[in-house]
């Protein structure tokens, strides 16, 4: 056989409408293309017009699974280019309410889009006859990640409670203790779904890709949601408003999606590239659970994402946990957002979606309406290190029989968990001149 | 005499994914619905893809490419009930804002090759192309009205899904009212029911992502809008909103932009 094709149509277990081709002749790959054709929806488009106070809300509907992640960026974007500080506990706040997005987002993918992979299974349901335990008890963690989101954001999809310069309402001191329940009720659970996928049979693959992330330095550097320059494994350091100097996209054709380089690289955003640059920062307990599971730092095998993602959510539940200790009666008394004052100016946000970094940037008139929108999502930049995977991946995938090899290929671009309604949507505000 | 479980699809067109989540966000009952109706398509949560006819379709998003307005044909004629799911679904979602502006134009202008973009002019609801049977609102859609849904399917009786307003179920739940007590615009007055009055709940006024109530009156909310400070282009905005492509709220914002007549 010198001829071969693999084709999916319709990609499974991510979030959107991808496609997947890959073409092999005389033993070579002749063909391989991620396609993305879920339709673009304009919303840097219909963005411009709109107060940026609406930023936050109307954003989020850029994603069901990552809204918070884009309230947080777009925040951060106006609140720069209306000059805004938000006070030490208003920022903990978001951090807590970013918690519950990780845990939600990164326990979704592992047990229900990614692990029924390393089964062989169609879906989580169909796993769970045999991992019972473990499905559910991945949900009852999930579960306590949306209920972190749902106390602080009022409900777990699209949050109501979010808004520039602050919240709406802060917790009241009841919610806070039924939340620490929850969280203390879910936290073994959660770390016997993560011990659970150390055992996992993982397919080899090395790679060797710049990986970019938010890194915070010196004393009181935290693991990264909404703090620090961005840094890289090979050299970048620079802050929010450096972004478009450094990150430039491109249009092809077979993509409803932007391909996303850094400095001309391909590269790499997400899990894998937060824990290479941030791993130090993590409580010496999950660095140790890390080591026994497989995840020793870095990891450059694209499979074993799945276990960093397991880092990542228990680590963002201990964080909720500390954070929620800290909210004594003087903080859930005190002002829930500061005072918001328009301004024309030039604000760029950036923060860690539990897919990896979200650049929000926008321009304001003396209105605080927006006249220009620019949003680089996670999947977008990953898109060409998703297909540089496959690439490596080739000769593994030839020696396959078409079922195994096109489960294989799936699962090389689950690892990313690409969320494809995310990459799509910002077709329309990159301008290309000739 | 065994009862074949009811064959479930849940289909994908223009939307944030949002509110088919809403059924994978249900972990309690996850499973048990799992094993009462037979999952045949849902790509976002199996590889599982049999193709039709399903005895349920839940339909998520709205209708903005040549290629879906193909496929939710399709999609209708292999189901026996269709549902839609959410805002896009029932009333063409916040990407129905390009319904006012000229996206051909658009496109030509921004892209080097606007021919690699395939897109309609207009973002429409599923009613727009094909007979629903049944909606459930919201941006998103509420886990509670799912599982209502779920279970009155289950047992062929229609699902309880009131049409009140969100301003009644203010009342019920013992809220301050937002607009007296703190002056915030609110459109809970007209907007459907279903989110528990979540907004008013945090402080905050309804931003009408239900869309409208039975019988709303919406020149009269504008007046509301307008005696509290929301005025001018602010208040059409109020109506263009996630929901922006209902008759009801599309025409308000219609109506008060001839009246303005600027």
């Amino acid at each position: 056989m010198s001829e071969r094709t693999i084709k999916v149509d319709y990609l499974a277990r991510v979030e959107g409408e991808g496609a997947l081709h890959l073409t092999w002749k005389d033993g070579r790959v002749d063909e391989l293309a991620l396609s993305i054709f879920e339709p673009p929806r304009f919303f840097e488009a219909f963005l411009r017009g709109r107060s940026a106070l609406e930023t936050p809300d109307i954003t989020a509907r850029i994603c069901g699974i990552c809204p918070v992640a884009y309230q947080m960026s777009a925040c951060a974007a106006v609140e720069d280019a209306f000059g805004l500080q938000l006070p030490e506990p208003l920022r903990r706040l978001r951090r807590l309410l970013y918690c519950g997005e990780w845990i939600e987002s990164h326990v979704l993918h592992i047990a229900m889009l990614h692990a029924p992979d390393f089964f062989g299974a169609p879906d989580a349901m169909a796993l769970a006859r045999d991992h019972k335990e473990e499905v559910v008890g991945a949900l009852a963690a999930k579960k306590a990640g949306n209920a972190i989101v749902s106390m602080l954001g009022g409900r777990e999809i699209h949050p109501i409670n979010v808004k520039v310069g602050g919240f709406w309402r802060l917790p009241r001191a009841q919610e806070v203790d039924a939340l620490r329940e929850e969280l203390l009720a879910a936290r073994p659970r959660l770390e016997h779904v993560v011990r659970w996928t150390g055992t996992f049979e993982m397919p080899e693959l090395q790679r060797d890709v710049p990986y970019l992330a938010l890194a915070p330095e010196g004393p009181g550097a935290v693991y990264p949601f909404l703090e620090g320059p961005v840094r890289s494994t090979v050299g970048h350091r620079f802050g929010a408003a450096a972004w478009p100097s450094h990150v430039v996209e491109s249009h092809v054709e077979r993509s409803n999606a932007l391909h996303a380089h850094l400095d001309g690289q391909v590269y790499q955003v997400g899990p894998l590239a937060r824990y290479a640059l941030n791993h130090a920062l993590l409580p010496p307990d999950l660095q140790a659970l890390a080591a026994e599971i497989g995840a020793t730092p870095p990891v450059d095998n694209p499979f074993r994402s799945i276990l960093v993602r397991g880092i990542e959510a228990l680590y963002a539940m201990d964080e909720a946990l500390r954070i929620l200790d800290t909210l004594d009666s003087a903080t859930l008394r005190g002002e829930a957002s500061v005072e918001v004052v328009p301004r024309a100016g030039e604000g760029h946000g950036l923060s860690e979606a539990p897919r990896g970094i979200l650049y929000h940037r926008y321009v304001t008139d003396d209105d605080g309406r927006v006249v220009d929108a620019d949003i680089v999502p996670p999947t977008a930049q990953n898109q060409l290190s998703i297909e540089a995977d496959l690439w490596a991946l080739a000769d593994d995938l030839w020696a396959l029989d078409e079922d195994a090899a096109t489960l294989r290929a799936e699962q090389a671009i689950r690892n990313y968990d690409p969320c494809i309604s995310c990459a799509t949507h910002f077709l329309t505000l990159t301008k290309e001149q000739g | 005499m065994i009862r074949r479980r009811p064959r479930l699809g849940v289909f994908k067109f223009a939307s944030c994914d949002g509110c088919q989540l809403t059924l994978l966000d249900c972990e309690d009952e996850l499973l048990a619905v799992a094993e009462a109706v037979e999952i045949a398509y849902f790509p976002e949560a199996t590889r599982t893809m049999d193709p039709g006819p399903y005895d349920v379709a839940l339909v998520e998003g709205s209708i903005t490419t040549p290629h879906d307005a193909e496929r939710i044909q399709q999609v209708r004629s292999a189901s026996r009930v269709l549902v839609t799911l959410g805002a896009c679904a029932t009333a063409g979602g916040i990407q129905a804002l390009r319904n006012y502006a000229d996206v051909g134009a658009y496109l030509a202008q921004v892209y080097a090759s606007p021919g690699y973009v395939s897109t309609l002019a207009t973002s429409t609801p599923i009613d727009a192309h094909v007979p629903v049977d049944l909606e459930l609102r919201g941006c998103p859609i509420d886990k509670g009205q799912l599982l209502e849904l779920i279970v009155a399917l289950l047992h062929s009786r229609q699902p309880v899904l009131p049409r009140h307003s969100v301003c009644t179920d203010c009342k019920l739940a013992g809220n301050v009212c937002v607009t007296v007590a703190r002056g915030e615009p609110c459109l809970g007055p007209v907007t459907h029911s279903g989110c528990g009055a979540l907004c008013p709940g945090y402080h905050r006024g309804c931003f009408g992502c239900y869309g409208p109530r039975r019988n709303p009156n919406a020149p009269a909310m504008s007046a509301v809008l307008a005696a509290s400070g929301t005025t001018g282009d602010a208040l059409q905005r109020a109506w263009r909103g996630f929901t922006t492509a209902d008759p009801v709220f599309e025409g308000e914002a219609d109506r008060l932009r001839d009246e303005g007549g600027s």
